[in-house]
């Protein structure tokens, strides 16, 4: 049987992710129990939310500079009016991701480049996540304090969680026939157009629905922590970008999988821990981390590489 | 009678103009398309073919003229011309490769809504595919990128004749046989018959005259945005053909250098790819390389440029200049004055130690300016300050101020007006009697003309090679449009 090339582009982050868990599990054995899993892995649900919201952007060919600041937005929000007064909440929330279809019309519109517009709104989230939340401080809504907390029966809720994000968003960006116009669209856009369909409204829905998941990311995170602040998630725009990279997506070309997304997150959330196993001492970690990166990334390239080799004969 | 006519018109465009800037694309065409035959389309590059098919297709608004789908003329567009079951498969793969077969078909028909997308769509390629190309044996599940280069053009092709619903009623086919093996070509040409048979209409593109003179019922000639034979395939041979797309009128006369070769060639390349001539280029001369767009002959001016500099570290001497064809991606830079545009290739010449001498500099600027009248009162203006032809002139200056002895040009007056292209060229001459060799890739055939010789480009390789009198019109068409089947 052949393989097809997306089933290809899985192996690698599976198998690393694979390689990660083995090694936790062989340095801290007590790490292979329900609470230890759940401990391991229920930071990486915000991360795998946010990452999911960085690869609907990036399979339209853009950037989002400011995934991190949106997400510490949406949890101040999270933290305070959805708290407070759900109906306020709601609201803001409606409106942010409005805001964000519309950034997504302007790129397109007034071709400007993504990086340049996304960083720039950065700064606006994080001013309006300082203007709600000067402090940190706030409470999660019981809601999601519950479902984030919340113990199914043999399986911890991160492992839960995970998979159900995973499949729900391959079932709507792989398998729904919005998600091959999106993929179009990053895939040839000359092409989409031609057969009658509105660009600006394909690639205002992508970043609508980016931003539907940064905010469960940002709900996601209160649930968590309990409290918010103005600068509580800065670290996921990268990790976003990593995690869809790791997870076999590409910058271009509209090629991305949702459910090796979620992988590179778990990845991501996972190396961190395995360093801190290692006795890593916390000022070496972020290279440490990095180099875990290049060498999961130097892999995928030396697989492309001999595919196309092949390809050619 | 006349009524009759008008049901039977799937498309007409009627006293189409079209202009790109100074540049005329179309002047007045009229093309009408009926039911149940297929039109053939020749011309040299530059003709207008993609144009027309862009103004059918609704991707372009005509200035002038009207387009009637069906005899109505309500509307303009891409959605109005898909909606009158208008079709186009062009020239370049316009497949999204990230997706599979099935994904693809869904983006081509917007109709194809609701559960069960996939295994309907699949059907529909499949049955397609075996219609078109019985036997094709490939696999619908895959991914376009998997695909080899023929394989995803004969996809294409069954997604466009496809019908969901309605078939289609015209498919405009650009070049559809360019990736095809001849085996498959056939095939493709059989299917256009019966398609047409079953009153279906095609437009068919194709570099490929025997194609053309055995497929097309009417075969329509454009030269120069205007039609100049629409006559019936069947009054048409090779020979007619490619007398009605060559200007046998405006046959002038250059002054060609003549013998000038003389020692060892400056350049020399093995014949490409394997076959066809060898390329050598003499002291002084101006070699042009000709042919359809598209057949290797930038390729080859880049395998030129590369053989005597490195592709990692750029040669401290250049021996060659090189002056691109598309301005905007490789050729100015956009954001710099004139002047430092024009001595961005000199300025080894122009430092001492390391740093710039600018009188130096303004003094070479100024010496071009002068030389090839670059229309701006300062040299100082940004570089988009300045019309497109005059631009290109700081490009050739960029490439004549360095001390280079060979010039490579990959058909760089496209889009120029012609005031200034004879300027240039005045320059080109004086500059080859001095010495210096031009190899020219242009697509135009009053600038081949110019040339002392030509070597004549077809897929991939060179097929002929013109020298002095030879260079005509006739001759580099016949040489480049294939007379036989498909090749």
């Amino acid at each position: 049987m052949k393989i097809s090339s997306g089933a290809v582009r899985l192996v690698i982050p599976a198998a690393s992710l694979a390689v990660l868990l083995a090694a936790v599990f062989y340095m801290q054995p007590r790490a292979m129990s329900y609470t230890g899993l759940n401990l391991l892995f229920n930071l990486a649900v915000p991360i795998a939310l946010a990452t999911v919201a960085q690869m609907l952007i990036m399979a339209v060919n853009d950037l989002d500079l400011s995934m991190g600041t949106f997400v510490s937005f949406c949890a101040c929000v999270t933290a305070t009016f959805l708290q407070a007064s759900p109906a306020t909440g709601i609201l803001i929330f409606l409106g942010a991701i409005a805001a964000y279809a519309a950034i997504g019309v302007i790129i397109y519109v007034r071709e400007l480049p993504a990086i340049v517009v996304t960083l720039g709104m950065s700064f606006v989230w994080g001013g309006l996540a300082v203007l709600i939340l000067p402090s940190p401080g706030g409470a999660a809504p019981g809601w999601a304090r519950w479902l984030m907390t919340s113990k199914p029966p043999f399986v911890p809720m991160a492992i839960v969680a995970s998979v159900v994000i995973a499949l729900a968003t391959h079932f709507l960006i792989m398998r729904s026939s919005f998600g091959v116009l999106i993929r179009g669209v990053g895939g040839n856009v000359r092409s989409v157009e031609r057969a009658g369909w509105s660009i600006v409204k394909v690639r205002a829905a992508a970043y609508a629905l980016a931003g539907l998941f940064a905010m469960l990311s940002g709900i996601a995170l209160v649930g968590l922590t309990t409290s918010a602040d103005a600068n509580i998630a800065l670290r996921y725009t990268l990790l976003s970008i990593a995690g869809v990279i790791l997870g076999g997506g590409e910058f271009v070309g509209g090629k991305v999988s949702p459910i090796g997304a979620v992988i590179g997150a778990l990845t991501l959330a996972l190396a961190g821990s395995f360093l801190s196993f290692m006795r890593i001492s916390p000022d070496w970690q972020i290279g440490a981390q990095g180099a875990i990166l290049i060498v999961v990334l130097a892999m995928r390239l030396f697989l492309n590489r001999l595919e196309k080799r092949e390809k050619s004969r | 009678m006349t009524a009759n006519l008008m049901k039977n018109e799937v498309v007409a465009a009627r006293g189409i103009k079209v202009a790109f800037g100074a540049v005329k694309a179309l002047d007045g065409i009229d093309l009408v398309i009926h039911a149940g035959e297929c039109v053939g389309l020749v011309g040299h590059n530059g003709a207008g073919k993609s144009t027309i098919v862009n103004v059918i297709n609704g991707g372009l608004s005509p200035q002038e003229g009207v387009v009637s789908y069906g005899g109505e003329t309500s509307g303009h567009g891409i959605a109005t011309a898909r909606a009158n079951g208008v079709r186009c498969v062009f020239q370049e793969l316009s497949l999204c490769p990230n997706l599979t077969v099935n994904e693809n078909v869904r983006i081509m028909h917007p109709d194809l809504k609701g559960w069960n997308w996939r295994s309907r769509a699949l059907e529909l390629v499949k049955k397609q595919l075996q219609d078109i190309f019985p036997g094709h044996g490939i696999d619908c599940d895959s991914t376009v990128d998997d695909l080899s280069i023929a394989e995803r053009q004969m996809v294409e092709i069954a997604i466009s004749f496809a019908g969901f619903g309605a078939p289609p009623k015209l498919v405009i086919l650009d070049e559809p046989t360019s990736s095809l093996d001849a085996g498959l070509a056939a095939q493709m040409m059989a299917y256009i018959r019966r398609f047409v048979a079953d009153g279906g209409a095609v437009l068919l593109i194709s570099h490929i005259l025997g194609e053309i003179l055995s497929t097309a019922d009417r075969i329509v000639v454009m030269k120069d945005g205007r039609v100049v034979a629409d006559r019936l395939a069947l009054e048409l041979n090779t020979r007619s053909l490619v007398e009605a797309m060559g200007n046998v009128v405006r046959e002038q006369e250059y002054l060609r250098s003549g013998a000038a070769r003389s020692g060892s060639p400056v350049l020399s390349m093995a014949p490409r790819r394997g076959r066809g001539l060898a390329f050598e280029a003499y002291r002084g001369e101006i070699v042009g390389l000709a042919g359809l767009g598209g057949h290797g002959q930038t390729e080859a001016l880049l395998d030129l440029y590369l053989s005597r500099n490195s592709n990692w570290w750029p040669a401290r001497r250049d021996e060659l200049a090189f002056v691109a064809g598309d301005r905007s991606l490789n050729g100015t830079f956009p954001l710099w004055s004139i002047l430092k545009n024009l001595s961005i290739a000199s300025l080894q010449d122009l430092s001492s130690r390391t740093f710039i001498d600018n009188p130096r500099e303004n003094r070479l600027g100024l010496g071009w300016k002068n030389r090839i009248e670059i229309r701006t009162p300062d040299l100082e203006n940004r570089i988009l300050s300045l019309s497109g032809g005059n631009q290109q002139k700081v490009l050739f200056a960029r490439a004549l101020a360095t001390t280079a002895r060979t010039v490579l040009m990959d058909d760089p007056m496209r889009g120029v007006d012609v005031g200034t292209k004879q300027e240039v060229y005045e320059i080109l001459r004086s500059e080859a009697a001095s010495g210096r060799t031009f190899i020219w890739y242009s697509t135009e055939m009053d600038e081949i003309r110019l040339c002392d010789r030509v070597y004549v480009f077809r897929e991939g390789g060179i097929v002929a090679e013109l020298a002095g009198d030879e260079v005509t019109e006739k001759n580099v068409l016949a040489a480049s449009f294939s007379a036989g089947e498909a090749a």
